[in-house]
């Protein structure tokens, strides 16, 4: 497949890649700081190369809810937000998950809580991984650290929202948004024919042939046995995507005593702390969970029994520390450091923390 | 009772459409929701869309609605089948998208995603059953509900001051260009549903000529929030939800009626 | 040329509403006196003059009403 090179913003990498990636729907509510992905689509017109459809809502209440329309009927569809809108969409993400729809959801994540900052922070991790909608489910969720993961994983969440029937998170932050970097672009996938949705997504509502029953999209179930039954289905899929779909990277961990966990640009910066702390004689490295569900707990629990203590950095006060607490079985010290409200933390700071929290402590 | 010879096939004049399904509709003696499915089911039937046909369900007595039509289904969050059915008929423009509301879907919760849906002029179909209370969740007061009704949430009756006035968002709905037709009609007699019918035929034409939104409201009884027998509820409606909510044309091919 | 009809109910599916009987032109339909196994009280025909109009039928919300007609 030729790339071709192409420098811009993690924002307009996202809506790239849902062209590139054969996109039917974007379906979106400007809020900073990720309105370029819509801004994007808009000036690239993908409707006269593609024919995907591209619409601004009149809120994100309203886009969810397009793309649960969408994607009930079998096409591509997706969203993105900020943090407040994300909230917003909590609805919509629990129907998606409990109706097991296919779609894609982009959280460019802002500093909170409430209106919050529009500066970047990792604060929604809880929300993304934990649930933010009621009820007993998960999204696939990825975390990208640069604008070729943006781009990537775009195409990556396709593949797990069609195969699992199940949305998927892209939770990105502020800084990844707007930072501009080299992006490598494939070729263009084109969007499916009819044929091929009644193929890939029998189960869609797409109008009923002659040939079989009408399909009928819901999340509603009046009979509790039967919605138990509901619920050991959708485990199920989740302790699949445990079993089989984690994603991480490891960074000079060979020789580790320590460790840092740390996930989108939290990674980045803690990257250069681990070169800043290896020209003191500090041995340490880097985990960088890719999935934040499935979260790499195998991993962690690994570490856990080699190094002497383990650092989580998050630009939150502290939400993703407790699943490497918990993988972690108290086997070695797990101690959080994060900078909140929009503040990105410099890799002294982390490198401090470390020394401060870890190795003295 | 009758000749037998006269019970032939030959001699079939209505029978219940197969695009209705063979369940037993769950709802109430006398309510209209049974008549204003069979009524669209029959207009699919005639102009031979079954295959193209999305019905979008509510939350509201018609929750389970995608039980009864024979036709591929949706079921909504509450007050979002607008949104819905503009991103589904957008993607799927030779269809027929239609969603199926009541007053709390469509003119509580839902009043953003009805206005602006009208306002983009989706090409979809928006049945809109009005009949001024909310029914599943055991007879609350609706934006429709009139001055003075008693509902389980308006025990004295409706005021003014507490709640308001009822809303007529179909008048408020036919003011935007966006919208093609807008009609308000009832099933309660056989002239009435024939005239209802007519209408949501027109609806799925237009939406076949991709002319913008049709928005059919059906003002209809509920005996049971209402607390009277199915007859009493169609002659009390008659009485007073059609002094609020007159049956008749307000917009059509796109021009105001005057 | 008389018009002869008839109607078939459903009497399984009929919830007793009585939107029928003040639809018929004919008072053809009342009330049963028994009960179908849901309890309702099912309509029927009382008189022979159907003439097969299918007033009752367009207007019952249950569909339970078929619908046939001769000229004789």
């Amino acid at each position: 497949m030729a790339k071709e090179l192409k420098l811009m913003k993690g924002n307009e990498a996202i809506a790239e890649a849902a062209i590139r990636s054969g996109c039917d729907g974007y379906f979106g509510y400007p809020i900073t700081p990720q309105s370029e992905v819509m801004e994007h689509l808009m000036v690239e017109k993908p409707w006269e190369k593609t024919g995907m459809v591209v619409l601004q809502a009149e809120s994100e209440t309203s886009s969810i809810n397009m793309v649960y329309g969408g994607a009930g009927t079998g096409k591509k569809v997706m969203t993105s937000s900020s943090s407040p809108g994300i909230s917003l969409m909590q609805e919509g993400l629990t129907y998606l998950a409990g109706a097991e729809l296919p779609a894609l959801v982009v959280n460019v994540v802002r500093g909170g809580p409430g209106l919050g900052t529009i500066q970047p922070s990792q604060a929604d991790y809880f929300q993304a991984t934990k649930g933010g909608g009621h009820g007993d489910y998960q999204m696939y969720v990825l975390a990208p650290a640069s604008v070729q993961e943006m781009y990537d994983f775009v195409f990556k969440a396709w593949e797990i929202a069609f195969k699992y029937r199940t949305p998927v998170m892209i939770l990105s932050d502020g800084a990844i948004g707007q930072v501009m970097e080299k992006l490598y672009v494939g070729d263009y996938v084109p969007r499916w024919t009819d044929e091929e949705i009644k193929k890939n997504a029998p189960w869609a509502s797409f109008g009923k042939p002659a040939n079989r029953d009408h399909n009928i999209i819901t999340s509603l179930e009046l009979d509790s046995a039967k919605q138990e039954q509901h619920n050991h289905k959708l485990q199920a899929k989740y302790r699949e995507m445990e079993e089989k779909e984690v994603l991480f990277e490891t960074i000079n961990c060979d020789d580790a005593e320590y460790i840092f966990v740390a996930y989108g640009s939290s990674a980045r910066i803690a990257q250069k702390a681990i070169q800043l702390g290896r020209e003191k004689g500090i041995k340490v490295g880097l985990l960088r969970p890719i999935t934040l569900f499935p979260f790499p707990k195998k991993q962690v629990a690994e570490f856990s029994k080699k190094v002497k203590g383990i650092l989580s950095v998050e630009m939150s006060a502290g939400q993703m520390v407790e699943d490497v607490r918990l993988a972690a079985e108290f086997r070695c010290p797990v101690e959080h450091f994060g900078r909140y409200g929009g503040i990105i933390p410099t890799p002294h700071e982390v490198l401090e923390a470390l020394e401060e929290k870890i190795i003295k402590g | 009772m009758f000749n037998p010879d006269i019970i032939k096939p030959e001699n079939l004049v209505y029978k219940r459409t197969d695009v209705l399904t063979k369940a037993v509709m769950h709802y109430c003696p006398g309510c209209g929701h049974g008549t204003i499915h069979r009524v669209i089911a029959e207009v699919i039937e005639e102009m031979g869309i079954q295959d193209k046909a999305i019905l979008i369900a509510p939350v509201g007595c018609s929750v389970l609605a995608y039980n009864y039509f024979n036709v591929d289904s949706l079921g909504a969050a509450h007050g979002r089948a607008p949104a819905m059915a503009t991103a589904i008929q957008r993607l799927h423009p030779d269809h027929h998208t239609f969603t199926y509301q009541g007053d709390g879907d469509l003119a509580a919760i839902g009043t953003a995603e009805t206005i602006h849906a009208c306002n983009r002029g989706e090409n979809i179909v928006i049945i809109f059953v009005n009949n001024g209370i909310y029914g599943m969740t055991g007879g609350q007061m609706a934006p429709t509900t009139l001055i003075g009704m008693k509902t389980a949430t308006t025990p004295y009756g409706r005021t003014v001051e507490l709640n308001g006035y009822p809303l007529q968002i179909t008048e408020l709905l036919a003011e935007l260009p966006g919208t093609y037709y807008v009609t308000r009609q009832s099933v309660q007699t056989p002239a009435a549903v024939r005239k209802a019918k007519k209408a949501i035929r027109k609806a799925f034409e237009n939406q076949k000529e991709k002319k913008g939104t049709s928005f059919v409201e059906v003002v209809s009884n509920c005996n049971s929030g209402w607390k009277m027998t199915p007859v009493q509820a169609n002659k009390w409606m008659e009485e007073n939800m059609f002094a609020k909510y007159p049956i008749g044309d307000i917009k059509v091919d796109g021009q105001k009626v005057k | 040329m008389a018009i002869k009809g008839a109607i078939v109910v459903d009497t399984e599916r009929c919830k007793g509403c009585g939107v029928c009987l003040a639809a018929c032109p004919n008072q053809v339909l009342a009330l049963a006196k028994n009960v179908n196994s849901k309890g309702y009280n099912y309509c029927e025909p009382i008189k022979d003059n159907c003439i097969g109009c299918a007033s009752c039928a367009i207007v019952c919300p249950d569909g339970v009403i078929t619908v046939y007609k001769v000229k004789l």
